[in-house]
């Protein structure tokens, strides 16, 4: 009942509303705020490319699990292959629960609950795809987000024998097969993306205290290995 | 998914009846390591010889259950957040993809000069390492009025499975208003949380069918972990339901009586309808039986596991005595893998690393009301020692404390598919 009560107002809302976008009807402005939350893994816009998460360019009407060079989960691929397109209604419910859409996908997100949210959001997506309006592409927006790595750190090649053997220490929790409930997935990282990560734990600076207590030993060496060995994993 | 010979022996042994010796012929001369327990610590040491040996070193587990049932998670059954099934796990792929020699028996001897293993089925298997990860038994006598034969009457619920579903049993049969007595047990023993998540689950449970039903936890300790954690969960959640009596008012000093269905601290005789008692623990059998234990627990040398008694044989999880670690399922996964390396490295060269060890241990006090604690450990010459730890703070939102417990089910996954996938 809530829900009809809300979606009453929100077509009184709209009549109000004459800047409305069309389609999602939902607000890219809120939408760009909402994607903050997605930064980490995708990037968008102008020069985007693949991170954690494949760049979401014209990501409406794109076939699932086609980026070029990306290295999908077995269960993506597996949705792929049954024909899986992103579209409105697809995107909607994969950004609410994204397993429940497409089971063991590494996207570890616990997806946005609320319909206005997820509205808001794709409104702004909806701006970085060509279809129906060609709308000019703005800079990236995930590289580094919320930390910076010495360039020697990140030039650090590691040794993924080494890593292997540190990952026993990840796989207690993180699943080896990139498979994720409730803990993220860490498999394929490009390896900017997990030093990046793995420093931001180490010095405090993005806040899980498990997460913390094992970067802190982990010596700059160690990080590249485990960097090295997650992004080859199988 | 690839088989081969061993992978088909596993399923097929248990059949044979007449005793034999498994000869080193049989197995190209490559060398051999019995692992004795499929729980946190032996399935993932074998897992790990097996898949990062790559054929080079030939592995069987003897574990006498066809499907392990974690007792991490088990409390969450008794709490109704889990069934049973879904804490249950088959050794079929470590057969299959890893080619373990799976035999589901009974080890009931261990000759360390001819280094042998023999079991229940009459089999006598030499190995070049042995691994013991056998988890916990119970002393004798510790408390009084109770022994094994009266498991029934009194589930201690401390290995995952019937007497679990038992104990859940009898506290939806409570009468209204009734008890629900625990005895907890004195240090040190298997998941020191354990105890104080299976009372806030068994206070979830009655608090929804039995609200006027009363807690009483007799408990030898001052102490217990995440303590602070828990009486502030107890109090927000379940208000004058729960009872704990602490050594200073005889919680040591404990009596049960299985047919009058009696609970006495120091003295005081209290009718209960269940009785969850929890004994003193000790290092399964196998380990006293093949000589490694001293006192009650099998002390270990940290940087590899192996027994201080014989360099040839290592003690992992709960049955080890090897310093600083809790004994959980977390603790034995990571001292496996330690150990795994080091087996491998003895046995085909390969590269030794440092050993490095790490402990996660997450509770569920109510409904998305997780909470945990955790540290990180070295190995020094003495023991396996405390690095840095952190636990939960008292007062966390309930967003935090909702992400704990999503958390932990996370891990459940992961650290399940470590031990088995």
């Amino acid at each position: 009942m809530r829900g009809h009560l809300f979606q009453t107002l929100l077509a009184i809302a709209a009549l109000w509303a004459t800047a409305a976008t069309p389609d999602a009807g939902g607000d890219p402005e809120r939408g760009a705020t909402l994607y903050r939350q997605c930064v980490g893994c995708h990037e968008v816009g102008l020069g985007a490319v693949d991170r954690i998460g494949p760049q979401l360019n014209g990501i409406f009407d794109r076939a699932a699990g086609q980026t070029e060079g990306y290295r999908y989960s077995s269960g993506m691929q597996r949705a792929a292959a049954n024909g899986l397109v992103w579209n409105y209604e697809t995107l909607d419910a994969f950004i609410e629960d994204p397993r429940t859409l497409v089971s063991q996908t590494r996207m570890s997100f616990r997806g946005f609950k609320e319909q206005q949210d997820r509205d808001d959001l794709l409104a702004y997506l909806r701006t970085f795809s060509a279809n129906p309006q060609n709308i000019p592409e703005s800079a990236p927006t995930a590289a580094a987000i919320d930390h910076a790595v010495a360039p020697e750190v990140l030039a650090i090649v590691g040794d993924p024998a080494y890593g292997e053997y540190l990952s026993g220490e990840c796989t207690s929790c993180h699943q080896a097969s990139g498979s994720a409930s409730g803990i993220p997935s860490i498999t394929n990282w490009p390896t900017d993306d997990f030093v990046t990560a793995m420093h931001a734990y180490k010095v405090g600076k993005r806040p899980h205290p498990v997460m913390q207590m094992m970067a802190q030993r982990l010596s700059n060496e160690e990080i590249a290995a485990l960097a090295a060995y997650f992004e080859g994993i199988e | 998914m690839k088989f081969n010979r061993r992978a088909f022996l596993g399923t097929t042994v248990g059949a044979l009846a007449a005793p034999m010796i498994v000869r080193a012929a049989g197995h190209g001369g490559k060398p051999r390591v019995v692992v004795v327990g499929g729980g946190a610590g032996g399935a993932t040491a074998a897992r790990y010889i097996a898949k990062d040996s790559a054929g080079e070193i030939d592995v069987t587990l003897i574990e006498p259950t066809r499907a392990y049932y974690t007792c991490f998670f088990s409390n969450l059954y008794i709490g109704g957040f889990r069934d049973m099934d879904s804490l249950g796990h088959s050794y079929g792929n470590l057969a299959a993809t890893y080619g373990i020699n799976v035999l589901h028996d009974w080890a009931t001897g261990v000759d360390r000069d001819a280094k042998t293993v023999m079991t229940a089925g009459g089999y006598n298997l030499p190995y070049d390492r042995l691994i013991l990860s056998p988890g916990i038994d119970f002393v004798d006598g510790a408390v009084a009025g109770w022994d094994v034969s009266a498991a029934n009457a009194m589930p201690h619920a401390y290995k995952a499975g019937s007497q679990t579903e038992l104990l859940r049993a009898q506290i939806d049969a409570m009468p209204q208003g009734g008890v629900f007595a625990m005895v907890a047990p004195p240090n040190p023993y298997r998941c020191p949380p354990g105890p104080y998540e299976r009372v806030s689950m068994v206070a979830h449970r009655l608090k929804e069918t039995n609200p006027t039903a009363k807690i009483l936890i007799a408990d030898p300790k001052e102490s217990f972990s995440k303590q602070g954690l828990f009486e502030e969960g107890w109090n927000n959640h379940y208000a004058g339901m729960i009872e704990r009596i602490g050594p200073d008012f005889g919680g040591a000093d404990v009596e049960v009586d299985p047919v009058a269905m009696t609970v006495s601290i120091d003295g005081d005789v209290n009718n209960v309808d269940v009785c969850n008692v929890i004994p003193a623990m000790k290092a399964g059998r196998i380990a006293e039986i093949a000589g490694v234990t001293d006192g009650n627990w099998a002390p270990v040398n940290a940087a590899d596991l192996s027994s201080r008694m014989d360099e040839n044989v290592h003690v992992l999880g709960d049955a080890a005595a090897q310093g600083d670690m809790p004994k959980s399922g977390f603790s034995a996964n990571s001292q496996a893998k330690v150990c795994a390396n080091a087996v491998r490295g003895a046995l085909t060269g390969s590269t030794v690393f440092p050993a490095r060890f790490a402990n996660t241990c997450w509770s569920l006090i109510e409904t998305n009301d997780g909470v945990k604690v955790g540290a990180t450990y070295e190995a020094t010459e003495e023991k396996i020692a405390k690095v840095d730890g952190f636990v939960s703070a008292t007062g966390e939102s309930a967003a935090v404390r909702e992400a704990t417990y999503q958390e932990s089910v996370g891990w459940y996954d992961g650290i399940t598919a470590d031990m088995f996938s």
